[in-house]
């Protein structure tokens, strides 16, 4: 598959100002247009420093951050960048400026000087890709985590962007609401083409990406499709991560000989090639 | 307890006066609360005041709601009486012992000034009643505008009290939180003098502004995210018009003032 470069990470070192060690370091890791790319790693990885430097947030302290072609360390290229990524970030009440939903939709359109009629209809149809247009009247602090961080994707869509970078942003939420958010997503990259950017510790999230980058120590160690990054599975256990739960339990059937060929990585999955094996045994 | 605590509460509704524009309720407010103080007479405050109770009916806004917002005023409303009743020695004495009068000037007096402020308080909760914050900030924004020419940044001090309103629901839950998580460790803040009382009060508001200011910078992230400048070459999705409705109610509000500003005239003052 050849495709679009739109993010690229040239050996970049970051250490933060009171910090004794490096948060990324000598990191090498390219993002692809229109790709669902899920970053995953344990606390302190590196991948929410990461995130942050994709849209100049913080600047590469030696080595260099190029997004759709800006420089990230070029101050006059913020704006430039910040129309081409938008980013959620994990506390959906930190991010939420307007006390009325749909006024908060169109903050970064105001930003941006877009028209009012204009304004409108992307706010209208921001909230409608992610089904809380029912709520645009209502005030942001009584809905649910789930439905507050889709109000701060429909934000993003309503500029417009062409990437979406989203920092942890089902950690706070209970089961429901991280499906929710999961399946705006996954509508956002379907129907808008929009290049999703999920930095996440959630394995069923990584799963339904296009793409996996593991990060550890502040380098990308992994980097595949799911299915070729989760069989890696004691490397992912050694620095702390999980493999998913049906994928694990295959390769335990496995090892005490039921082998199912291939190898699940959803609950889905599993039970289909659980059967097969059942009917092929019987 | 901490949930009761109201600022600038807002009831939605349809009544005309809901749908007043914003600018127009400021801006008749702030001329009611000057003819208040222009009404020299009980004829001139009472058209005031009845005009005051007129605006409340039309707003089908529950009265409960408006003396509750008076409950807190009475220890003030109290002693205003108390002291205009001691002070004021005019007019016929009615009651004389040792050293207090009781004139019948000086009860005019009080329930002059406790009419005054009832009106006020009535007029000004229906302005917040009936208006949203959020446009009220816009309202603000707006008819401020002009102080942009003496380089006051009016964009920014109406996205400051947009942001104050947005968070006071998200930190009113958070000393919840922290008073729960407090007590759960054993700290008492309902026993002990005063002093103590208020040392108690230490442990939520440290970790309470601790906690503001980083959602403070996650906050200025997020907006910076989304392309925050300033208010320089901001478009606008919110639009406020002036109706028919608002050219009747400055027609009105100028009449009214016209018979009080005769009232005062053609009738003596109260004292």
């Amino acid at each position: 598959m050849s495709m679009n470069k739109i993010i690229e990470f040239k050996n970049v070192d970051f250490r933060y100002a009171d910090e004794e060690s490096d948060a990324l370091n000598g990191l090498n890791l390219e993002f692809y247009e229109g790709q669902f790319t899920c970053v995953l790693g344990h606390n302190g990885s590196g991948k929410s420093t990461m995130a942050k430097l994709i849209n100049a947030l913080e600047y590469p302290t030696s080595g260099s951050v190029i997004t759709y072609g800006y420089d990230t360390s070029d101050e006059k290229n913020e704006i430039p960048i910040r129309r081409k990524v938008g980013m959620v970030f994990q506390n959906p009440d930190n991010q939420i400026v307007a006390t009325i939903v749909e006024d908060d939709v169109a903050f970064g359109p105001e930003n941006l000087g877009v028209p009012r009629e204009e304004i409108r209809r992307r706010v209208d149809e921001a909230l409608r890709l992610v089904d809380m247009y029912d709520y645009r009247k209502h005030e942001p602090h009584r809905l649910s985590g789930g439905q507050k961080q889709r109000v701060a994707i429909a934000g993003v869509i309503a500029m417009q962007t062409n990437c979406i970078v989203l920092d942890e942003p089902t950690a706070m939420l209970d089961p429901k609401g991280r499906r929710e958010v999961m399946n705006a997503l996954l509508k956002l990259k379907n129907d808008l083409g929009i290049s999703v950017i999920l930095v996440t510790h959630f394995m069923d999230e990584a799963v339904k990406a296009d793409r996996v980058v593991v990060m550890n120590d502040g380098k990308a160690c992994l980097d595949g499709s799911p299915a070729e990054v989760f069989s890696h599975s004691a490397l992912l256990k050694n620095i702390g991560l999980a493999v998913p739960k049906p994928m694990e339990l295959a390769v335990s059937l496995k090892e005490n000989g039921v082998d199912l060929k291939e190898t699940p990585l959803t609950t889905e999955e599993f039970i289909k090639l659980f059967k097969n094996y059942i009917d092929n045994r019987g | 307890m901490i949930k009761d605590i109201t600022i600038g509460q807002f009831f939605p509704g349809s009544s005309p006066i809901h749908k007043l524009d914003a600018r127009t309720k400021i801006v008749l407010t702030f001329i009611f609360i000057i003819f208040i103080f222009v009404c020299q007479n009980f004829w001139s405050l009472g058209l005031l005041s009845a005009f005051s109770v007129v605006v409340f009916l039309m707003t089908k806004l529950s009265p409960k709601l408006v003396l509750k917002s008076f409950k807190p005023l009475l220890p003030i409303v109290l002693l205003t009486t108390v002291l205009q009743i001691y002070y004021v020695k005019e007019g016929n004495v009615l009651f004389e012992w040792k050293f207090i009068t009781i004139t019948d000037g000086g009860i005019f007096m009080a329930i002059f000034i406790v009419v005054r402020i009832f009106a006020l308080l009535l007029m000004s909760s229906l302005l917040t009643y009936t208006t949203s914050p959020t446009d009220l900030t816009d309202a603000i924004e707006k008819l401020l505008s002009p102080l942009k020419a003496l380089e006051v940044d009016v964009h920014t001090f109406a996205m400051m009290m947009t942001i104050a309103l947005r968070f006071i629901p998200t930190l009113i839950d958070e000393i919840d939180r922290i008073m729960s998580a407090q007590k759960a460790r054993g700290a008492d803040f309902e026993s002990g003098n005063l002093i103590a009382r208020i040392k108690a009060l230490f442990p939520i508001f440290i970790p309470l502004f601790i906690s503001a200011f980083k959602r403070a910078i996650e906050l200025t992230d997020a907006m910076s995210c989304r392309c925050y400048t300033g208010g320089e070459g901001r478009t606008r999705l919110r639009q406020m018009k002036m109706t028919y409705r608002d050219a009747f109610a400055f027609v009105i509000m100028a009449v009214v003032c016209s018979v009080i500003i005769f009232l005062n005239i053609y009738f003596k003052n109260v004292i």
